[in-house]
């Protein structure tokens, strides 16, 4: 603790430069904290995807549909325990900036294959009970201010017409499932209705046995079906959710590049800031030597300067980013998947700030243990 | 007593043929040729000579911050130039005080932390460090600028307070560095009677290295230095 004031003292030295220091660390941090949010959701689909299940789409395109006769033929393969289905619906809810996804489920099936949807069983019942019965994710039940028993007014786009639902239930986010449960209705009112496409699925859900045998029973589906003019694509749910997240690859790709090269130009601009400002000190290095202070003594002095900036700078950035990630992921709802930081990745920026912190501050603290007190004495 | 012939015994400070040898390209340059000095303890000793003629050199070697090429330094039994670079830091942290021309206080400290530095080497007590900050401070008559940053200090009173810095922990010999160089002849005046206050009153040992004559002649020997040979002494301690 007597060192505490030596290195303070050192801080404060130029105060304006430390603080545009700090500034630059939280900045770095902020914007760390923003990709991370964004990275998480293009990916986070493929994160809560049940490792039991399996998704057969036709082989063609995610678009083309697969008739509603799959069903029984692939309940008889061996391993699958159930099988349900949805379909893309695609509406417009009072503005087409309100996006978020809608899928026509399979109500009697649905549950069984996926468990974890987050809403109880009062309300899945109530939702069981009205055919133009609706749930929907709390992220966009929050969103657009809805609550249960809400009428809800939905434009088609692919299948057009004005569509009436009612909210029956609310996935609360039971296993990470309520941010990104979409808004489902029952399949059978989509059949009923639907102008073009009766007796096809958009894609068919499967629980299966064992995951292990996930790859076995993929390729026994896409071989009973192969050579017919609906050829499916199985895969685990992972890999589908995955595969969605791909179609937006190239955005990921470009905000994840712009972001990583601002972020590690910021770490570049840091470290030369705080490398300029050893340089500076250099005589009162060597009279620390000079009265006594021992070499690694002043590594770590000047080390721990550069840790304390980084790890201010870190924790402010990061601050920042929780504070500021909601009303991000607000403003660019249906532009992006929710956005949201991770614990995991809160403790990753930190690991990150107080890692620029030592890599910007080595080479200097390095050259400063380095340091002959003649030769310093000497420079003016 | 001061000597130069290598003759002197049980002194403080006993130097023996100590070479340093500067490696510039190709070139050598003897900065230092067998060079013998004994100082006792108490002596107040000042270097002059000419630009170059190895003053520096000298109290840097005698300091520890530098290593001889030949020879042997010896300080109150502990003969430094088989020192590690870690022993020597520890060493100088016990036994010199610098004194430097440009005074180097650190700027973002008060004085009475500059002159606490090198205390926070030692296992004092933050009291005890108080109770030696202060005296040191009043030695060089600057109690009440404790809690005055340098740039708020006349260039003497930074210079008194790079004295206090030198004493705090109670060194065996100082080490002055043309410690009126950058002074005015008042102020120089000023820090040239607290060295001698110090050497006489206080039996503190003095090297200083000095191109001003009116402050070698406050030491009590003058050792003159030219091509890195001590070449004369004069006045007050027998110089051979």
């Amino acid at each position: 603790m007597k060192y505490a004031r030596l290195l303070l003292a050192n801080l404060s030295r130029k105060k304006i430069r430390t603080t545009l220091t700090i500034g630059s660390f939280a900045v770095a941090l902020l914007l760390f904290g923003i990709l991370s949010a964004v990275r998480t959701a293009f990916s986070q689909g493929a994160d809560i995807a049940g490792v039991d299940r399996l998704v057969v789409r036709n082989k063609t395109s995610i678009i083309q549909p697969l008739p509603f006769s799959y069903r029984d033929r692939m309940l008889r393969i061996p391993g699958v325990k159930e099988v349900t289905y949805l379909n893309w619906f695609g509406g417009i809810y009072q503005d087409e900036r309100n996006f978020f996804p809608q899928m026509a489920i399979d109500v009697p099936t649905y549950r069984k294959v996926v468990t974890d949807i987050g809403v109880t069983d009062a309300e899945w019942k109530a939702f069981e009970a009205d055919r133009q019965g609706a749930i929907a994710g709390e992220d966009i039940a929050k969103r657009f201010n809805w609550k249960v028993g809400d009428h809800i007014p939905i434009r088609g786009v692919i299948f057009q017409g004005p569509w009436e639902f009612n909210l029956r239930g609310i996935s609360t986010g039971e296993s990470n499932a309520g941010s990104l449960l979409p808004f489902m209705f029952h399949e059978d009112y989509l059949e009923e209705r639907r102008a073009f496409g009766k007796g096809t699925v958009g894609w068919y859900t499967l629980r299966i046995d064992n995951p292990e045998n996930s790859t076995r029973i993929s390729k026994a589906i896409d071989e009973e079906f192969s050579n017919s003019p609906f050829e499916t694509k199985s895969d685990s749910e992972k890999e589908f959710a995955a595969s969605w997240g791909k179609q937006l690859g190239n955005i990921k790709l470009i905000i994840m590049t712009i972001g990583a090269v601002v972020f590690v130009t910021l770490l570049l601009v840091t470290g030369n800031t705080m490398a300029t400002a050893i340089r500076e000190r250099v005589r009162e290095l060597a009279v620390l030597k000079a009265v006594g202070f021992s070499d690694p003594f002043v590594l770590w002095l000047v080390l721990a300067e550069g840790l304390t900036i980084a790890a201010i700078g870190g924790v402010l950035g990061l601050i920042l980013a929780v504070v500021l990630i909601p009303g991000i992921s607000r403003a660019l709802a249906g532009l992006l998947p929710p956005l949201v930081l991770l614990p995991r990745d809160t403790a990753l920026g930190l690991v990150f700030a107080i890692g620029a912190g030592i890599f910007s501050t080595i080479l200097p603290a390095t050259s400063a243990m380095r340091l002959r007190v003649v030769d310093a004495l000497r420079r003016v | 007593m001061v000597r130069v012939d290598g003759k002197g015994n049980n002194s403080l400070v006993r130097v023996r043929g100590l070479d340093k040898i500067y490696r510039r390209g190709g070139e050598e340059i003897h900065v230092l040729q067998g060079l013998n000095l004994d100082v006792d303890k108490g002596d107040f000793v000042a270097f002059m000579g000419p630009s170059g003629s190895g003053k520096t050199t000298l109290l840097n070697l005698l300091g520890g911050l530098d290593v001889p090429t030949r020879g042997n330094i010896n300080v109150a039994g502990d003969e430094i130039t088989s020192m590690s670079g870690a022993r020597l830091t520890e060493w100088r942290a016990r036994h010199v005080g610098f004194v430097f021309q440009m005074y180097n206080l650190i700027p973002v400290m008060t004085a009475y932390q500059n002159v606490e530095l090198p205390l926070l080497l030692t296992g004092l007590s933050k009291s005890k460090r108080r109770e030696h900050v202060e005296t040191a401070l009043g030695v060089v008559a600057l109690n009440d600028r404790m809690n005055h940053y340098p740039r708020q200090l006349s260039g003497g009173q930074e210079q008194r307070v790079g004295i206090a810095r030198a004493i705090a922990a109670d060194p065996t010999f100082l080490l002055c560095d043309e410690p009126t160089g950058d002074l005015d002849r008042k102020s120089a005046d000023e820090v040239l009677t607290l060295l001698h206050r110090l050497s006489k009153e206080f039996g503190k040992t003095i090297l200083m290295v000095t191109h001003d004559p009116l402050a070698a002649e406050r030491a009590d020997t003058t050792l003159h230095m030219d091509k890195g040979v001590l070449i004369e002494g004069v006045k007050g301690g027998a110089v051979a």
